[in-house]
């Protein structure tokens, strides 16, 4: 089968950094130049990996934000402070810096422009960033499919690719944002946290079998998940990727912190 | 911090299992040797700490594989997977 035989063994290679920009609070945008990338899913991840100088190597996961008709490959990487990693992506790198990466990677979580049943994209924070990728190319394809995002952010200074946001809002896109924290004067949005009755209340019903991909932190998607299901959403039809959590995330999560 | 919230999926492990396999482990249908059901990895239940990573059932919580990496070596134990059903 030439599907098969065309499959290449995943390696890591060196990606170009050719810019790196703030994008949200705490939030940098890496966009990367790849010879040779042979194009991604929206939903796909790459792992990157840094090398100390005494050998030591960290690697890490990135959902790919851009979509693959970008010349660039983005990723949205949010700074935690006491991380290993996260705080040289965002604040030791600069343009013409090399990483070291392998992807693209995942076949599960992802969406494809053949796809055309209803869809629901629920992220919290920096899960957003697949669903970056997946609304582009939803854009550049023409896909008929219609589509809902559900984003939960602290503030508005924490959304991330707020002005693109907009412009899939124009263009067709349910975009409901919901500020955890703190709202601007006049905010037209959501306040609070995504509780079971937001989420009835914002999803695609569940009559119309939509499918469904939850990205965030992890006690973010698994309190959505059980939203969803209690909802009426069958579980095969969520589709979730857990980034991990992070000290004091249940404070932070976007979710009720009663529910678990 | 609680072992719940350091929980990822089998997304988080797809990148480290390249290193065995040529097909996408997310989407490779894989029957749990503790209580049968059948899932994607990509929904099973991962525990990443360091040099390893713990994949366990989201049904039963069984342990179906354990990967552990150092540099130029890769051990990989699948004896909880009862069967892998892969689209060619
Ligand atoms: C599939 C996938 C895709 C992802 N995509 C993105 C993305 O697009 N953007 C993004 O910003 N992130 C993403 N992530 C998360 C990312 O991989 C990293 O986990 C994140 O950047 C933190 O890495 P770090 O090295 O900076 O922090 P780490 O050093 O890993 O620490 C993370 C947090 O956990 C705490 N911690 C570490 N070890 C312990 C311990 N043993 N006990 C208690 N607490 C501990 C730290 O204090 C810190 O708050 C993704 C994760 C996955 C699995
Ligand atoms: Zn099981």
């Amino acid at each position: 089968m030439a599907r098969t035989a065309i499959r290449r063994r995943l390696t890591w290679r060196l990606a170009t950094v050719a810019a790196n920009a703030s994008e949200a609070r705490a939030v940098h945008r890496l966009s990367l130049q790849i010879d040779g990338w042979d194009g991604h899913l929206p939903g796909q991840h790459v792992d990157v990996r840094l090398t100390a100088p005494d050998g030591y190597q960290a690697q890490r996961s990135y959902s790919i934000a851009s979509a693959p008709e970008s010349p660039t490959v983005d990723l949205v990487v949010q700074r935690l402070d006491d991380g290993e990693v996260s705080p040289y992506l965002t604040d030791g790198v600069r343009a013409g810096d090399q990483l070291e990466l392998r992807g693209p990677i995942g076949g599960y979580f992802v969406w494809r422009a053949e796809f055309d049943s209803p869809l629901q994209l629920v992220a919290g924070g920096s899960g957003v960033a697949p669903f970056l990728a997946v609304l582009d190319h939803h854009a550049a394809a023409g896909s008929g499919a219609p589509v809902r995002l559900l984003y939960s952010a602290r503030s508005i200074d924490d959304v991330i690719g707020r002005e693109r946001l907009q412009q899939h809002a124009e263009r067709g896109i349910g975009v409901t944002i919901a500020l955890t924290r703190e709202q601007p004067p006049g905010w037209a949005g959501l306040s609070g946290r995504l509780t079971p009755r937001v989420i009835r209340e914002h999803v695609w019903p569940a009559d119309g079998r939509p499918s469904i991909l939850v990205c965030g932190s992890t006690t973010f998607v698994e309190a959505v998940a059980d939203s969803l299901v209690e909802a009426g959403h069958e579980a095969a039809a969520i589709r979730i990727e857990r980034f991990g959590d992070v000290k004091g995330a249940r404070r932070d999560s976007g979710v009720p912190t009663t529910r678990r | 911090m609680t072992p719940e919230s350091r929980r990822l999926d089998g997304n988080a492990a797809a990148g480290r299992l390249s290193d065995v396999f040529v097909f996408d482990a997310t989407a490779a249908r894989t029957r749990c040797g503790g209580c049968g059901m059948t899932a994607p990895l990509g929904v099973y239940h991962v525990y990443a700490d360091a040099p390893g990573m713990v994949v366990r059932c989201p049904t039963c919580e069984a342990m179906v594989m354990r990967i552990a990496q150092t540099p130029g070596h890769t051990w990989l134990d699948m004896s909880g997977v009862a069967a892998l059903d892969i689209s060619t």
